[in-house]
């Protein structure tokens, strides 16, 4: 079992470097990490897999939040929320495998955004579960490099979650 | 007006009512030591090494609650803090540190005496600070010492160029509200937490408070008392809680976990209701985990919600300022008839006074015990005390009876040897109508002594007691009982104390009998400035009672009754 924890954080030097200290000072066990912006200027905003089976969620969250840097924290685990992961998988695939290829990138609505004599690169979009399917698929053809972003999530509705609270970000260039 | 870097500093440490400094100066902090020159309202302290100046900050800021500001160069200067700024953190000490570091266009470029000291500390402090642009520094300065203060309190470091020390900019003092959109101390309990504590408090037979550092912190030693005389709650301290209730109060037990009382084990074992206020149940209080407190229900009501649920799983988690909370509970609180409970209490508490040294039959030698205990009545119980690590410093929390707080220092998170004598100089500067009084032991006064220098410069009116016993007796203690009487390492050839205080300046005695503690405590009393006794002890003796580390709490080795034979007992 896993726990996706959303972070806003502010957009200072170091913040990442302070959250990843954090889990390693904790021995906080986290499946993957991703940052990005956010449409607030000056904050960015995390999603954090924890492995939940070794790691108390709740109190990565309750870490987090001490952060001077974490702006709030929220276990959307129990909401509805969209998860999506983006790989970009190099296929081994001559003239007689392309085809086939072809195929289950279309059942799984990826893209190919590559081809070379040897290889094609796929790109897909997803769920984790989605995206391990596909790879089993892929596998028997030769993988010959891939990359995955980690899960990023957003809870569905009009509500904004996790929320600024009423608060607004600095924006000194302190770091 | 047109201000340095520099100045910069020393203007906003005089807004955030800064009187003293510790520090050392050096090259990447020297623009700022020369501006200091223009500022009479601070106090600069040069210690003899940077430890000894971040201990000092530390006792000054545990004495006053006040911040505590450390200053160093680069390099070496901030490592040489680090120890200082551990043990600020493990125990919740408000300080600022300012650290030099190289001028920004040299940064990470490896240049003479460079540390990444923000990345070295960043685990160890609350927050810290790189400062590459002299316009962001006062605002840096003012967010630091709120950060430092507020909440749960520690220390936070800032570090700053040279280059930025140097360089001018039309200064004004940010007075607008700091924009720290993720930093929100919480205050007081929710209505329905309230109310739950209420009814749990209201309906137990065997409440027992677990009192922290945190009731100091918060300022909430009225509260706690309140709570104990309503609702005949009887409660009992943390090493740091010591002095948040009156030794002598009726409801007031004592000391819990490692080396604490028996019987206030015994009675957290057997309670109801574990009351946690502000403490963090750190193993030296929890013994095993898996058998702490099996049959009570508890409430832990803390500042920072981290610590809730983090050891021992509660019933109950409050996340507020104890004060705030207390304040919304104790009027609540039912003045319930607890006697059966506290004559229990009683009980067990007369079978560890049959065994207590204090109470048996001295054989003309002088122990560690005897030593604090003569302290105690010799400066009427009312010293600040400020202790080292080891066994003396848990002789120091059995036998010196706290009735005030803020009156005993000493370093329990992180059991910093080193601490005791540049904090009990850093306390005096907070306190300087205390008397003031460092115990520390051979071992760890070795580690910060040239910290005398220091104490002679400044005319600090300090008095240092060594617990002489020729070993580093806590891990001897260890391995008698742990590893088979195998002393690796741990008996001390000492340099003469007496000797070593006088080539300093320092006037000092040897004693090592009991009837001349006395006259000894009554000089250092009445000489002005520092002044060094080196109390010669029992080599073997044994802090009792002890739990075993990761023990059941309730299985302490107890000292042997005067009946019983010498061999460890085990209740
Ligand atoms: C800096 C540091 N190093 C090592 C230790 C481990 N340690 C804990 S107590 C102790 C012995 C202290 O000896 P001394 O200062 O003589 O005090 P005593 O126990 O004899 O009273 C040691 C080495 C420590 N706490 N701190
Ligand atoms: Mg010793």
């Amino acid at each position: 079992m896993d726990h996706t924890l959303v972070a806003l954080v502010e957009d200072k030097p170091g913040v990442l470097n302070r959250v990843a200290s954090l889990f390693r000072r904790r021995n906080f066990n986290i499946e993957s990490l991703t940052v990005g912006h956010t449409s607030v200027p000056g904050v960015s905003r995390m999603t954090i897999v924890v492995d939940a089976d070794r790691t108390n969620a709740h109190l990565v969250e309750v870490n987090l939040n001490k952060l001077v840097n974490v702006i709030s924290v929220q276990d959307v685990t129990p909401d509805r929320a969209v998860t999506r992961d983006l790989a970009l998988i190099k296929v081994k695939a001559d003239a007689t495998a392309r085809a086939e290829i072809n195929q289950i990138t279309q059942i799984f609505r990826g893209k190919i955004v590559d081809v070379s004599q040897t290889s094609l690169i796929v790109e897909v979009t997803g769920t984790e579960e989605k995206i391990d399917s596909m790879i089993d698929l892929l596998n028997p053809f030769g993988i010959v490099e891939m990359v995955r972003t980690g899960r990023v999530a957003m809870v569905r509705g009009e509500k904004s979650v996790p929320t600024m609270n009423g608060r607004r970000p600095a924006l000194k260039s302190v770091s | 007006m047109r201000r340095s870097g520099a100045q910069i500093i020393w203007e906003c440490l005089e807004r955030e009512g800064v009187e003293v400094v510790f520090g050392y100066p050096g090259g990447a902090i020297l623009p700022t030591y020369d501006a200091m020159t223009q500022y009479d309202f601070v106090h600069h302290v040069l210690a003899r090494h940077e430890q000894g100046a971040a201990h000092m900050a530390d006792g000054y800021a545990r004495t006053t609650g006040k911040v505590g500001v450390a200053m160093a160069t680069s390099g070496p200067g901030a490592t040489n803090l680090v120890t200082g700024i551990a043990t600020a953190m493990m125990d919740s000490s408000p300080m600022v540190c300012f650290t030099g570091q190289v001028p920004t266009t040299a940064l990470g470029g490896d240049a003479f005496q460079e540390t990444d000291v923000t990345g070295v500390t960043l685990p160890i402090t609350k927050h810290n600070y790189l400062v590459t642009d002299v316009d962001d520094l006062a605002y840096i300065i003012r967010e630091a010492f709120h950060v430092a203060r507020t909440g749960r309190p520690g220390p936070v470091l800032i570090d700053i160029c040279k280059d930025v020390q140097v360089a001018e900019t039309d200064f004004v003092y940010p007075e607008e509200d700091l924009e720290l959109p993720g930093y929100a101390p919480p205050s007081e309990a929710s209505p329905e937490e309230v109310q739950r504590a209420t009814e749990m408090i209201n309906a137990s037979e065997r409440p027992l408070v677990l009192a922290g550092h945190g009731v100091l912190m918060s300022g909430a030693m009225q509260e706690l008392r309140e709570f104990a005389e309503r609702g005949n709650v009887p409660v009992s301290q943390t090493l740091l809680g010591i002095g948040n209730m009156p030794a002598s109060h009726r409801m007031n037990l004592g000391m819990m976990g490692m080396h604490g009382e028996a019987y206030v084990n015994q009675a957290i074992q057997s309670a109801d209701l574990l009351l946690a206020f502000g403490m963090r149940f750190d193993d030296r209080v929890t013994g095993n985990l898996q058998t702490y407190a099996p049959d009570s229900k508890k409430i832990h009501i803390e500042i920072d919600a981290s610590e809730i649920n983090k050891n021992v799983p509660v019933d109950l988690g409050i996340v507020g300022d104890l004060k705030a909370v207390l304040q919304q509970l104790n009027p609540l609180v039912e003045s319930c008839d607890r006697s059966t409970w506290l004559t229990q209490i009683d009980e067990w508490q007369a079978d560890t006074r049959s065994r207590d040294i204090i109470y048996q039959e001295a054989n003309g030698e002088l122990l560690g015990a005897h030593v604090i205990r003569d302290i105690w009545e010799y400066t009427n119980g009312d010293a600040i005390t400020v202790s080292d690590v080891g066994q003396h410093q848990m002789w120091e929390a059995q036998y010196y009876h706290h009735e005030r707080p803020f009156t005993l220092l000493t370093s329990g998170g992180l059991g910093t040897m080193g601490f005791g004598f540049p904090a009990a100089v850093g306390a005096k500067f907070g306190q300087p109508d205390e008397e003031v009084w460092a115990i520390v032991g051979d071992g760890g006064f070795q580690m910060t002594n040239q910290e005398l220098a220091t104490a002679v410069q400044e005319n600090v009116d300090v008095n240092i007691a060594i617990i002489n016993n020729a070993y580093l007796g806590m891990v001897r203690q260890w391995q008698e009982f742990f590893y088979e009487e195998r002393y690796a390492e741990t008996p001390l050839v000492n340099p003469d104390f007496v000797k070593l205080a006088e080539a300093y300046g320092v006037p000092a005695l040897r004693v090592d009998r009991r009837e001349d503690v006395e006259a000894a405590v009554r000089q250092a009393r009445e000489t002005a400035g520092p002044f060094l006794i080196d109390f010669v002890v029992e080599k073997a003796d044994i802090v009792y009672p002890m739990v075993p580390s990761g023990a059941d709490l309730d299985k302490m080795i107890r000292r042997p009754t005067p009946s019983t034979s010498p061999a460890s007992v085990r209740s």
